[in-house]
């Protein structure tokens, strides 16, 4: 029966033939024998097990943060210096917030390395994407241990 | 002496045939390197019993409408794996899928399976998939002496890794794996399942090797278990479960 193209047929045919054939489209860093053999180190082994084990943590703790903060005792109009300055006198929020914001930086930091080597696909992307994304939760996390550990409620 | 009745048998079946005969359009996605580098979708109109497969299907195109139709098939009959593609947006069997199973009164759309190189119409090129495949020595591994008699298994012994003996290679699973799409260096769950076969194989005595090698960065800890795999096997292998066995093996070897 008749065979009838869905997209109109382009006229330019000369362009290709046997002896000259269009090139084929590469899978992005296809699998070849080049391909990096075993490191033999267990980094990617901790970086599953640390998603899985802070990310247990992490449901308690910022479920009881975003509870504390935006639900309980007037909600987030309550939330002022006053407020975090009371809040950070006691050992147990600060380890609270410290632990949180380890946990939080680093389980999210590890997700988005696992993004950009899923979706990334030239290496040199990769390695500003990676670089930017590390410097980045570096950045983030010592500043906010810094402001953890040297709160000072009387500052003027 | 067989042949007039031969050809009778033949002519009465096309006089009863319009009863069970449907109209399949079958949208075929067309490359050919030597035409264009561009890939086409190209429509053909079949007369064909619902209760036949897609292969047939494919078979009627390139017997009777247009023979340039490349695609693989060798056994046809669901062992030899060489017919995956991509049938509807689904990863199948060409010739494990019926066409009244697939809805013919729309078009049925076929692919050539993603992630791997388009040679010509259906035809990809496997190599990246069979190198990782090779990358995790799909054999046998043992020390000592050869024993004079088979290597005996418990029942049980082998019940543990029955299910990945089933794998025929056709890489349906890891072509339908969003990772290996993105980033071929991923050993796919194809390979997974295959060192499976031999990591959970009480004779084998290589399990550690290939464990190592699964372990590494392109390895088992790239799965993001979205069960594209096990709902594309066309042998019924409960493929993510098998990835995940690996993982958990990873796991306790380590704490």
């Amino acid at each position: 029966m008749s065979a009838e193209t869905t997209t109109p047929a382009t006229d330019n045919v000369s362009l290709y033939d046997v002896d000259n054939p269009a090139p084929v489209i590469e899978p992005p860093r296809a699998r070849t024998k080049k391909t990096p053999k075993s490191t033999r180190t267990n980094f990617e082994l901790y970086g599953w097990l640390f998603m899985r084990l802070s990310g247990v943590v992490l449901v308690v703790l910022v479920l009881g943060h975003l509870l504390i903060q935006l639900v309980l005792d007037g909600g987030v109009s309550k939330i002022g210096f006053a407020f975090v300055a009371g809040r950070w006198a006691s050992p147990f929020w600060q380890a609270w917030d410290l632990i949180m914001l380890w946990l939080a930086m680093l389980h999210g930091a590890n997700g988005l390395r696992t993004v950009i080597n899923d979706y990334a696909e030239r290496p040199k992307t990769r390695f500003w994407l990676k670089n930017l994304l590390y410097a980045a939760t570096v950045f983030t996390v010592l500043l906010g241990t810094l402001v953890i550990f040297t709160f000072d409620p009387n500052i003027r | 002496m067989s042949t007039p009745t031969l050809e009778k048998s033949a002519a009465s079946a096309e006089s009863e045939a319009p009863a069970h005969l449907i109209t399949v359009t079958f949208r075929v996605r067309r490359f050919n390197p030597e035409i264009s580098d561009q890939a086409t979708w190209q429509d053909f109109q079949l007369e064909i019993d619902p209760k036949e497969r897609v292969l047939d299907g494919l078979h009627k195109i390139k017997w009777d409408h247009d023979g340039t139709l490349t695609f693989r098939r060798s056994c046809a009959h669901g062992i030899c794996g060489s017919d995956a593609m991509r049938i509807n947006g689904k990863n199948r069997l060409a010739c494990k899928t019926l066409i009244k199973d697939i809805n013919p009164s729309k078009p049925i759309t076929v692919e050539p399976i993603k992630g791997l190189t388009v040679l010509k119409d259906l035809v990809v090129d496997m190599e990246p998939f069979f190198q990782a495949y090779r990358d995790v020595m799909p054999f046998l591994i043992t020390k000592g002496n050869e024993p004079t008699r088979e290597r005996l298994q418990s029942a049980e012994d082998r019940e543990r890794f029955d299910d990945t003996t089933k794998c025929i290679l056709c890489a349906a699973c890891t072509s339908s794996c969003p990772v290996f799409w993105n980033d071929g260096q991923y050993f796919g769950p194809a390979a997974i399942v295959n060192a499976h076969r031999f990591i959970f194989d009480s004779r084998d005595e290589a399990g550690e090797q290939r464990l190592e090698i699964l372990n590494d960065k392109d390895g088992v800890w790239r799965c993001r278990t979205t069960f594209n795999c096990t709902d594309a096997c066309p042998r019924g292998i409960e493929v993510t479960k098998a990835i995940q066995e690996v993982k958990r093996a990873l796991i306790t070897r380590r704490f």
